[in-house]
């Protein structure tokens, strides 16, 4: 048994050890907002928050996120600023590598909030959209620092 | 927990509003039966209901795959319906002829032609309901349904103000004969079409509630994966499956036509047994086979005359007779579509029928190749088609390949089955735009006007073997692979297009954009290089030669326009540029790149300009051009899929790259304002990216790139000229 703190709910879970995290988060936990896309930490599309830090969960085997404080897609505030400012500059297409590239900006506005665009390149890099989202997820991501530092929630 | 709502279609329907940003995915429980329509649900056709609530669901035949159909279908059939746009919701269609494709006659998305080819039928399908409501209204209040108007939702009589909303008028309209031949709105009374309409589907997207075909959950379900032939053409000659069976949640292992599949409660455990699964392989004719041999085989073969696919004049003679000839020869590599989302099937197979989830572009075709492996009917085999995440062209496969595999799997295990490709699978797993080979020459007068052109197309035609193999190859050429090179526009006397159609077992397929992936880059490059030849600037060039592409021609202007064309650069920068018509939509674009210290191309902008007629909604062009500008870049810097010993060389995002945010261009997006007749938008944005960006490489460094993707050592290695 294992027990995982996800978007703050305790589950406990049979399942071995080094289970990679993404699989248990989507197939136990039934939360499949988290994707797979490369299961290599090559893409990003299985990025989740451990501890509030991105983390690709592909390559985190379960046992090392027990006892940490897992956030998924489904637990941020559906009025967080990223999720705001990415549904009004309209940034996804095909929309599978999105919730992935939303867990990666969110954590990059914790730590840099007010990034520019290298920035934004240097942390967004480790993230694919095949559809070739870019451009409005850099503009996306100005506007959610925007609007967090005129008072929105983050 | 499921990402299925629990709950019965019908249901389903009323409760749509609730659910999140309003978008209803058709997924059906297991077992549950097609519903009846209620007799208040005003349903005059295929794509319309109307509730009672006045919700009005557009039934959409097209997939979903990042394009924008789940908005643009519907924005046609509301403006004609004259809806409240916040009250429209969107269903996903079943497999019925009525969603058939108006031009193909099977239900399918790709081509870029979901517009355009719905267009009248939709606009038809809202006039119609539209015209049904104020009848009923107007008999309600007993007055000439010619003195009613419907607007937002609502039809009103204007002389007594009185109004009625659609909902309330659902019951009366639909005991009302459908009328044909009604009115069309003029374009200039359009409110919905022509705007920038917001997405219906981003905010599921956003919230991570979008149900792709790899979300799909039923009741007992297994997952498996496939272990496959690494060399293609090959055959399983043994396996063994004891040490996958010890694996802890291996259910089964079984023996299908395309190799060995591993069923197991969850799809960890059935990778992990599926990596000590053990096969021997009869590797078969590719055994050995590497890329370079078939490359000088197709560099040999470029040098012999093919099927004509065009000849005007005598370009032969001329070129013989040349003082100056200009020739080149042009490579690219085989491509994998890589959506983001894999592959992957859920099947659930029973005596008396199938449920089949999926992604797909192929909808008809599909279905049929479950039903006949699995022994069933057709009309026994339902098709729920989820969102797609990424398409591409590579799930409208003409075999079915990974739907007829799973259904192979679910007729084994008899049980519901998801099956599911690692992204490994998915790069080595083949039906990649063919790899192109290219030879060109071309002649100039003395006043550098081009006499004749003659252009060998050496590649795999994804047409041959397939059923569409009676419309698409014509006197033996198949006419995928020599679109954009066989109908180049430019003025000249002398023309000869020729190919050769080799056979290889690695499976080839469309690829966004088809053949304009490669003949747009060998075109507009080599036009490039005759421009040269010629002592005349790339962009004035083309435009001398346009004199019969009006259209072509105003749009190259437009882009030079916005480009600022001619205009002073930072040092080391330099401009290309390339336009191109394909699937009934012209797109300029010029790219501005540098070379970076490490010798790499950075492309810093791309000035795109798009006539694609008539459109729906302007944002969805725009995106869709971004998108097809990324997705050509990706095949002009850093894709390819190679071959040694047979095997596919690469296997992931490590080795084959794609574009990252970090090589994303400033892309800048002007439309043509149009009336013509609708053309795509999914694919044009794609082929002239890589012969743009190979002409600005050209004007920063003098050396031409003529094979993709460009490499740093081609920069380095190639001679300045
Ligand atoms: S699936 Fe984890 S990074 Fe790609
Ligand atoms: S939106 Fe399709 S992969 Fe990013």
């Amino acid at each position: 048994m294992i027990s995982l703190d996800v978007n703050g709910k305790t589950y406990n879970i049979d399942v071995g050890p080094e289970a990679p995290l993404l699989w248990v988060i989507r197939e136990h936990l039934g939360l499949s907002g988290t994707k797979f896309g490369c299961g290599m930490a090559l893409c990003g599309a299985c990025t989740v928050h451990i501890d509030g830090k991105a983390t690709r969960s592909c390559q985190t085997p379960v046992k090392d996120a027990a006892g940490k404080k897992i956030t998924t897609i489904e637990g941020i505030p559906d009025d967080h600023p990223v999720k705001k400012a990415w549904i009004e500059d309209e940034v996804p297409q095909c929309g599978y590598c999105q919730p992935g590239q939303i867990m990666e900006a969110v954590a990059l506005l914790k730590e840099n909030p007010n990034p520019g665009d290298d920035d934004i390149d240097n942390v967004m890099s480790g993230n694919l959209c095949r559809c070739g989202t870019y451009q409005r997820i850099r503009r996306s991501i100005h506007s959610a620092s925007k609007m967090m530092a005129e008072g929105g929630k983050s | 927990m499921s990402v299925i709502i629990n709950i019965s279609r019908r249901d389903f329907l009323k409760t749509g509003a609730l659910i999140g940003g309003g978008l209803i995915l058709g997924v059906f429980p297991r077992y549950e039966e097609a519903p009846g329509e209620e007799a208040a649900t005003f349903a005059p056709n295929a794509f319309i209901r109307i509730g009672t609530d006045g919700i009005v669901t557009v039934v959409v035949n097209k997939s979903e795959m990042g394009q924008g159909v789940y908005t643009s279908l519907p924005m046609v059939v509301a403006d004609e319906l004259e809806a409240d746009w916040s009250t429209i919701r969107i269903e996903p269609a079943p497999v019925d002829p009525a969603y058939n494709h108006t031009v193909w006659g099977i239900q399918g998305t790709g081509g870029s032609t979901s517009t355009w080819s719905t267009w009248d039928q939709l606009r038809k399908a809202g006039a119609a309901a539209r015209v049904m409501l104020i009848q009923a209204a107007a008999e309600i209040w007993g007055v000439d349904p010619l003195s009613c108007k419907a607007e937002n939702g609502f039809v009103i009589h204007p002389e007594t103000k009185k109004q009625l909303p659609y909902g309330k008028l659902t019951e009366k309209a639909a005991r009302m004969c459908v009328p044909q031949d009604v009115p069309l709105k003029k374009p200039e009374k359009y409110k919905i079409i022509g705007k920038p309409v917001k997405r219906l589907d981003t905010p599921d997207k956003v919230m991570g509630k979008a149900v792709f075909g790899i979300d799909v959950k039923v009741p007992d379900m297994l997952t498996a994966v496939v272990e496959r032939c690494p060399v293609f053409g090959g055959k399983l000659k043994s396996f063994s499956d004891k040490k996958a069976k010890a694996v802890a949640g291996v259910r089964s292992v079984v023996q299908i036509p395309t190799g060995v599949a591993v069923v197991a409660d969850n799809f960890w455990s059935a990778k992990l047994g599926r990596d000590v699964l053990e096969t021997v392989w009869d590797e078969g004719p590719l055994s050995g086979f590497d890329t370079k041999k078939q490359r000088s085989d197709y560099a040999a073969l470029a040098k012999r005359p093919g099927t004509a696919a065009r000849k005007e004049g005598d370009a032969e003679d001329a070129l013989s007779k040349a003082k100056k000839r200009i020739s080149a020869e042009y490579e690219v590599p085989y491509l994998a579509h890589a959506t983001m989302e894999p592959l992957n099937a859920v099947i659930d197979f029973r005596e008396d029928g199938c449920d089949i989830w999926t992604g797909t572009q192929f909808q008809t075709v599909d279905r049929n190749s479950a039903a006949e492996v699995l022994g069933l009917k057709p009309e026994q085999v339902r098709l729920h088609t989820t969102l797609l995440g990424g398409g591409f062209g590579r799930r409208a496969n003409p075999h079915s390949d990974f739907v007829t595999e799973a259904a192979h799997v679910a007729k084994a295990v008899k049980k519901p089955v998801k099956v599911m490709w690692t992204r490994e699978d998915d790069i080595r797993g083949g039906y990649y735009r063919p790899m192109w080979y290219d030879r060109i020459a071309a002649c100039l007068d003395g006043n550098g006007k081009p006499i004749a052109w003659r252009h060998t197309v050496v590649g795999q035609s994804i047409i041959a073997g397939t059923a569409f193999e009676k419309m698409l190859v014509q006197e033996g050429v198949d006419e995928t692979s020599v679109e954009g090179a066989k109908d180049i526009p430019y003025d000249i006397p002398n023309i000869l297009v020729d190919l050769h159609s080799p056979k290889y077992p690695i499976t080839v397929q469309w690829w966004r954009s088809v053949g304009h992936s490669h003949t747009a880059f060998v075109v507009e490059t080599f036009i490039d290089e005759l421009a040269q030849a010629a002592g005349k600037d790339p962009y004035e060039f083309r435009r001398s030669l346009l004199s019969k592409d009006p259209r072509r021609k105003a749009l190259l202007e437009l882009v030079a326009q916005k480009a600022g064309w001619g205009s002073v650069l930072p040092a080391g920068h330099g401009r290309g540029i390339a336009v191109h018509k394909s699937f009934g939509s012209y797109v300029a674009q010029v790219a501005e790149v540098s070379i970076s210290r490490e010798g790499e191309v950075r492309v810093h902008k791309v000035v795109c300009a798009v006539d694609c007629g008539r459109i729906v909604n302007p944002d969805t062009i725009e995106a869709q051009m971004e998108s097809g500008i990324a997705f050509g870049l990706s095949a002009a810097l850093f894709s390819e899929i190679t071959f040694n010993k047979g095997r596919v060389a690469q296997s992931n995002f490590h080795d084959y790259q794609l574009m990252r945010i970090n090589h994303m261009p400033v892309v800048e997006v002007h439309i043509m304002p149009s009336e013509e007749k609708s053309g795509g938008i999914g694919e044009p944005g794609v082929p002239p990216v890589a012969p743009a960006v190979a002409n600005a490489v050209f004007a920063v460094t003098g050396k031409r790139m003529r094979r993709l993707p460009i490499r740093a050592e081609d920069l380095k290695r190639a001679e300045a000229v």
